[in-house]
């Protein structure tokens, strides 16, 4: 039985931890609702892009010779994985699923007997992964610093895998980032950006619309709106990963928070006992002592 | 008779109103966006982008490259950067023109391809320059 100054002690540990855990807690959902506000905002440009790729990926539809950004190169041998994760830590099992799930399809290419490649963003996936593939990782970045990520890092990243496939340093680019459900839901996910899907033209309702000209004309227009189409994907997910870092965090710091009320209601109980058997032997010990005279 | 105009940054929506054209920097030469106007896409190239409403401009926006979406009905500018006229530093735009012309200047001289994105940066931060004299004197008068 721990003694009752051991226990004050500790009552008073955790409660101070529960202050740390509540504020963090709160911080998380006030950034959370900044990173929801800016992801929110850099939707319609996404949207507009996604119509005009869709809009002029239909008209080439068929043709020989697009760009390697939309086809790849035709093969399936070097994959390069762009895991996405938080530079920081305490948002619960936010990073680690990244790192779990990145390493499972590193292993897995591997097993298939494919070139695997890493350039992860965001601190705690660089450090997890450059303890278990050091050799494979061919550069790193994290996210920025400041609270506001600005279009310059998605800008970067994005030259950066282009002038990699330019170099014919890799086939297919996958990145491995955590959707944003919502608060309390951030689902890892797998999103192969070259070669690229093309988005679906979704106005099937209305037909009848004329079909665009373009200027320049549309392999051109093709290849300037695809590495600007890349950026913006990379943009959108590094919105997400910080949303989906807050909420991740403020769902654990309010576990953190609960368990350690938790945990200061058992040890009070446990000092409130400790005290009443200590005045009972006390007493005991007194009355014996008198009887005893 | 009007077109909703909308002009985005990548980071946000900078404008959204209904206008009656709308003159924007094409990179083939400028265009006007009209109600009515055929189905069009193109790339713009830096420059200004000058909103009218009857036929009084406005608004004016920077923008530094992008795309544009011209429909009957609508005009949607994508731009990589933009900001109002009034907002933009010459001296900001100068220094990086300055840096830009020695980036070019050391450029591998074989490499077309990256010499063209020099030069329509040169060209967007020139156009930025020059869009932020004008506006100078329009705010004096």
């Amino acid at each position: 039985m721990a003694s009752l100054k051991e226990l004050r002690a500790r009552i008073g540990s955790v409660k101070s931890t529960r202050k740390i855990t509540s504020a963090m807690k709160m911080v998380a959902a006030a950034k959370l609702r900044r990173a929801e506000t800016r992801a929110a905002a850099a939707r319609p440009y996404a949207d507009a892009m996604r119509r005009m790729l869709a809009e002029v990926g239909r008209s080439v539809a068929g043709e020989g010779g697009q760009p390697a950004l939309l086809t790849g190169t035709g093969q399936d041998k070097v994959h390069l994985l762009v895991p996405m994760s938080s530079d920081r830590g305490l948002a619960g099992a936010f990073n680690s699923n990244i790192n779990r799930t990145t390493r499972n399809l590193v292993l897995k290419l591997q097993a298939e007997g494919k070139t695997v490649k890493i350039l992860p963003v965001g601190r705690k996936t660089y450090e997890f992964l450059s303890r278990d593939f050091a050799d494979l990782i061919i550069g790193h970045r994290h996210l920025s610093a400041s609270k506001e990520i600005p279009f310059s890092s998605a800008t970067e990243l994005g030259e950066q895998i282009a002038s990699l496939l330019e170099k014919g340093e890799f086939d297919i680019c996958t990145m491995v980032y955590n959707q944003f459900r919502n608060v309390m839901t951030q689902v890892p996910t797998e999103m192969q950006l070259i070669p690229l899907a093309l988005p679906e033209n979704d106005n099937t309702g209305n037909a009848d619309v004329a079909s665009y000209e373009f200027e320049p004309d549309e392999g051109t227009m093709l290849s300037s709106l695809l590495p600007r189409n890349l950026q913006v994907q990379l943009y959108a997910t590094m919105l997400e990963t910080a949303a989906g870092e807050n909420g991740a965090r403020m769902t654990a710091m309010d576990n953190a928070t609960r368990n350690a009320g938790k945990a200061i209601d058992r040890l009070t109980l446990t000092y409130n006992r400790t005290r009443q058997t200590n005045i009972t032997n006390e007493l005991i010990e007194i009355i014996s002592g008198a009887q005893a005279v | 008779m009007s077109i909703k105009v909308k002009i985005v940054s990548p980071e946000k929506v900078l404008f959204a109103h209904d206008a009656d054209m709308v003159v924007m920097p094409g990179s083939e030469g400028d265009i006007a966006a009209m109600p009515e106007h055929a189905p069009l896409m193109l790339t713009l190239r830096g420059g200004v982008v000058d909103v009218y409403e009857g036929d009084v401009v406005m608004h004016r926006f920077f923008v530094a490259g992008g795309f544009a979406d011209i429909a009957p009905t609508h005009c949607t500018i994508l731009a990589d950067r933009a900001l109002k006229v009034e907002d933009v530093s010459v001296d900001d735009a100068e220094a990086r023109l300055a840096a830009l012309e020695k980036s070019y200047e050391e450029a591998d001289k074989m490499n077309v391809p990256a010499l063209d994105i020099l030069m329509d940066k040169i060209q967007s931060a020139r156009a930025e320059i020059e869009a932020g004299q004008s506006a100078i004197p329009a705010m004096s008068i």
